[in-house]
């Protein structure tokens, strides 16, 4: 994986020391609130509803164990004893005090992180493919992409102070695992006359008003990227609106500009920024891409699993994908037992996983979309050890993709613009469909849950979403149907009505019966859904 | 370094409107959502560009005044309003020279935000050799 240089390491440190600075004025009185939000904001540091929340960057998700170590080191020593993985493939804590900031980044800087631009109106962490360099279907590897673009995002002079926030994600694969349309930028690699180059999708999101990105252009070379990712945000950054918070995402600006004309503007941006020399050479590409060579894997490791433990066998059909190195797996770790808290975990849980990295997983981890943990690189023989040992620490929960594997917001609990909690409606449909065979018998069905409109949790790209919002005072639950992050990506619908917290799980279960009833051979429910249409599925939840 | 914190004494800005209706001026104040690139036919006779952040939060004059250098404007560009001494180095990295905020910076945090970065990744519209320059020269 990336390794700093001299340089990388510089810029982290100079961080550290500016921002103890910024937090010195501030205790001191010398600055006020509203003028430290911004800085503290680009270092990753909210106001939350009962403290501050410190957001660490995990550059496209990827972790050493050294770094993963030090994450649980952090929630022992300033947080109360457990971090919360994130939907950014980040970390968050919850408990922070303001005067342990400075500390915490200088701890985070020497083990190579921080937490640069993990909130404000900036180029966010770019986030990626989880199984990048061990999935069978990728045509390269993702990340030194996605290194190049965090270093030219790194405190960018212009792009610091944008409409509003800004992600990127990057993808070489077909199967879609970072919901790169869903992105202000997605960018998949693929392949032109035997190079490897850039297709750009801008304007998608999330939020109030969710759309998917349409392509902006097919084939970008990599001697060209920067040039058109800086055509791309100059335009948005000098044209995008900032008269009203809610319509100053890039997407707003596509959809009123029309793709067509954005393209245009950008076109004729990039002819003259191509002109001022900032692509780094190809050599810089190659240095980055070397630091990410995959690790030696023995080609000959046997191929066979002992199933022998029918408990283990349910794990490794659950949480267990294929490596494109014979012999070898990727191991996914589920953050979601039945009845916890999507994404969190302990401090022992946090070093247990870097153990396990460091004794099978060639030191590496990585952090997905969905809030789930995943060793890349696993011997299948090692499996049966890996599982014993997850298994003893609550994490071998064999429920990736299915109902209760479960992405949920923060929501009222910690957030201050929630309107509804999110994890208790996460906790009671977990332990409603806890029966595994019923989960397995329900299939693939990707269920997610925002707080509020601000979709944190991605609740519009869920087969099925849970939106809260303020009813009178009080909770309400908005159900949708229908929508994807993958390669299929889609936007759901509201089925009707809202629910309270028990009518909301009543009327999942009330889908998912209509699904069991309506289902062809092997469809999964968003298929259903799709062929079948909302009419079935209302008449089913309203009567 | 920062050339002037403000200067005294000179020809004041008319607006961009103004400019491009009366010709002789040789300094202008450019707004927010004004285009930079109207002022690329003139640029030669002007010696100061003001360029107004009434609110720190608004970046369009970043943009702005890397368009102008990158156009080869050579005079003064200076960022007037709402200007933070958090966001200064951003500023004379993206071309600005000379600074005049509506609340007085304290000079010695002035110096130690410009001369906190020891180098920068991306190439702007400063002399400042960016990183992947330095790594393969
Ligand atoms: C708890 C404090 C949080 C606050 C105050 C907050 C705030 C917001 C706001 C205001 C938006 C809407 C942006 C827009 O539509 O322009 C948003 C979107 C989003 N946030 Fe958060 N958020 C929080 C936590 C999180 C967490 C924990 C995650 C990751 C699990 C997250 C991931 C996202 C994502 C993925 C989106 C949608 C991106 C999009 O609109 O394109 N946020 N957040
Ligand atoms: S979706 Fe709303 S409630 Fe949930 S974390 Fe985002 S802002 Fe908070």
């Amino acid at each position: 994986m990336y390794q700093y240089d001299e340089y990388d390491q510089a810029m982290v440190d100079a961080r550290v020391a500016e921002f103890a600075d910024q937090v010195r004025r501030r205790l001191a009185g010398e600055i006020t609130e509203d003028q430290f939000k911004p800085l503290r904001l680009m270092n990753g540091l909210y106001l939350q509803l009962h403290a501050y929340m410190l957001r660490v960057a995990v550059p496209y998700g990827t972790l050493s164990s050294r770094q993963m170590r030090m994450l649980a080191h952090i929630a022992r020593k300033y947080d109360r004893d457990y971090g919360h993985f994130t939907t950014r493939q980040n970390l968050q804590y919850n408990w922070i005090k303001l005067e342990d900031a400075p500390a915490i980044l200088a701890d985070l800087a020497s083990v190579e992180m921080h937490a640069i631009q993990t909130s404000g109106n900036c180029i966010r962490n770019i986030s990626s493919d989880q199984w990048a360099s061990a999935a069978a279907d990728e045509i390269t590897d993702p990340r030194p992409w996605a290194e190049l673009l965090r270093q030219w995002s790194s405190f960018h002079p212009e792009f610091s102070y944008l409409p509003r926030k800004f992600k990127i994600a990057v993808i070489a694969a077909e199967e879609d695992r970072a919901a790169m349309r869903l992105h202000d930028i997605g960018i998949q690699i693929v392949e032109k006359d035997g190079q490897h180059g850039a297709a750009v999708y801008v304007g998608g999101g999330m939020g109030r008003t969710p759309m998917i990105a349409p392509l902006i252009k097919d084939f970008v070379p990599l001697e060209d990227l920067l040039s058109y990712l800086e055509a791309c945000l100059r335009v948005y950054n000098r044209y995008g609106r900032r008269d009203n918070i809610y319509k100053a995402r890039i997407k707003i600006l596509i959809h009123e500009l029309g793709a067509d004309e954005y393209r245009r503007q950008v076109e004729e941006e990039f002819v003259h920024v191509k002109s001022l020399g900032i692509d780094p050479p190809r050599a810089e590409f190659d240095r980055i891409a070397a630091l990410f060579a995959p690790p030696a894997l023995d080609v000959s490791a046997p191929d066979e699993i002992d199933r022998g433990d029918p408990d283990f066998a349910v794990w490794v059909d659950s949480q267990v994908a294929a490596h494109k190195v014979p012999g070898h797996a990727i191991v996914n770790i589920s953050l979601k037992p039945v009845g916890g808290i999507p994404g969190d975990a302990s401090s022992a849980q946090i070093d247990l996983m870097a153990d396990l990295a460091e004794t099978y997983s060639h030191d590496e981890l990585r952090v997905t979309h969905a809030q789930n943990i995943v060793l890349p690189h696993v011997r299948k023989a090692d499996l049966y050890a890996i599982w014993q040992q997850l298994d003893a620490a609550g994490l071998a929960t064999p429920n990736l993709d299915l109902i209760s594997d479960i992405i949920a917001c923060p929501g009222l609990d910690y957030c201050s613009l929630a309107n509804a909690r999110s994890i208790p409606v996460a906790q009671k449909i977990a332990t409603r469909f806890a029966d595994l065979d019923r989960q397995k018998e329900l299939g693939e069905l990707k269920l997610k849950i925002s707080g509020c409109i601000n979709a944190c949790g991605h609740h519009h790209a869920g087969h099925i979403g849970i939106l809260g919002v303020d009813r009178k005072g009080t909770e309400n639950y908005q159900l949708l149907l229908g929508g994807s992050g993958a390669e299929d990506v889609s936007l759901g619908t509201i089925t009707g009505p809202g629910f309270d917290e028990d009518g909301v799980v009543d009327a999942i279960e009330r889908v998912t019966d209509k699904y069991l009833a309506e289902r062809t051979e092997g469809e999964r429910f968003v298929d259903t859904f799709r062929r079948v249409g909302m009419a079935p599925f209302k008449e089913a939840i309203y009567g | 370094m920062v050339e002037h914190l403000h200067s005294d004494g000179e020809e004041p800005c008319v607006t961009l409107d103004a400019f491009l209706s009366q010709s002789n001026a040789t300094a202008v104040r450019l707004e927010p959502d004004e285009d930079a690139r109207a002022l690329i036919p003139y640029l030669d006779r002007l010696k100061l560009i003001e360029v107004a952040f009434p609110k720190f939060r608004d970046g369009r004059g970043y943009s702005s005044a890397r368009i102008l250098r990158e156009a080869g404007y050579a005079g003064e560009l200076r960022a007037q309003g709402d200007v933070l001494v958090d966001q200064i180095a951003y500023m004379k990295r993206c071309g600005f020279d000379s600074f005049a905020p509506e609340k007085p910076l304290n000079p010695a945090d002035v110096e130690a935000a410009l001369t906190r970065w020891p180098d920068h990744y991306q190439t702007a519209a400063d002399k400042a050799v960016p990183i992947w320059k330095l790594r393969h020269g």
